[in-house]
């Protein structure tokens, strides 16, 4: 029988790799006695989807840029490997 | 003619690619580094001139700076403290049967809008309480979706290093919303 400290590392690499067949029986039987293991399993799916939503939501973030400092620096650096003949 | 390129790139895609990196690294400094190597790279490639759509062309560049910035920090992290411990600090999260330390709660999830917007911002705030190295390969799988395989290659860690360190970054994320996002 696995523990939940088991249960619960074997819920994350599902994630990562398939799963071997006893390890997905071993699991599957530890899901069905255990809620709090079964809940976890749930956080895991949700915390995969809002990390994409998050990722999304600051790339989609109009208001965030890129400070002017930066582009002024970047816009130098171009200038000067353009001017500069290859070495 | 290259260099009124870059000034036109710069204003119309290089907030875009500011944010892109910023939503993958979670540090300013290092996504301008990237944005500027990126530019750095774009102009001198040979196919500079030709780019009928600058901003994809752009982001591919982007994407492989940041795997490189990725891979250089997580690596540190690799040698520096994952080997010695790799149970250990799981003993804040277990007992010593392996049982729930803190049993998981339900979560209810956020349904309307301004909900979903207060749950984004306590993840955010849980993403910068994790060590930024473990961030950045939590992020390198789950938002970039890198295989797996490649991240260990990329990185030059064992699959078991990697899984180890995963579940190491999504207990921590876990824990850390319950507590704030329940608990608020």
């Amino acid at each position: 029988m696995l523990s939940c400290k088991q249960a619960s590392q074997i819920i994350s690499q599902s994630l990562d790799r398939p799963l071997a067949m006893r390890e997905r029986f071993a699991l599957n039987l530890h899901l069905f006695i255990c809620k709090y293991c079964k809940r976890f399993s749930q956080h895991m799916q949700c915390l995969r989807v809002a990390i994409k939503q998050m990722t999304n939501s600051i790339e989609n973030d109009n208001t965030i840029e890129m400070p002017l400092e930066a582009k002024k620096r970047i816009a130098n650096l171009a200038e000067a490997n353009r001017t500069q003949p290859k070495t | 003619m290259k260099t009124n390129n870059t000034h036109d790139w710069l204003n119309q895609h290089g907030d875009y690619l500011y944010r892109f990196a910023l939503a993958r690294l979670r540090d300013p400094h290092l996504a301008e580094d990237v944005v500027q190597e990126t530019f750095l790279a774009a102009i001198k490639s040979p196919n500079f001139a030709e780019q009928s759509a600058p901003r994809t062309w752009l982001t591919g560049i982007l994407k492989h700076k940041i795997i490189d910035v990725m891979r250089k920090n997580v690596r540190e992290v690799v040698v520096s403290d994952l080997m010695s411990d790799e149970d250990a600090n799981m003993d804040e999260f277990f007992d010593e049967k392996g049982h729930w330390a803190d049993k998981p709660q339900k979560w209810d999830m956020p349904e309307d809008a301004l909900e979903q917007k207060q749950f984004l911002g306590v993840l955010q705030t849980c993403m910068e309480k994790l060590p930024t190295k473990l961030a950045q390969l939590f992020l390198m799988r789950d938002v970039h979706e890198t295989d797996n395989e490649e991240i260990c290659k990329e990185l030059n860690i064992s699959a078991t290093n990697a899984w180890v360190m995963l579940y190491r970054a999504r207990m921590g994320l876990r824990k850390c919303l319950e507590i704030n996002w329940l608990g608020a």
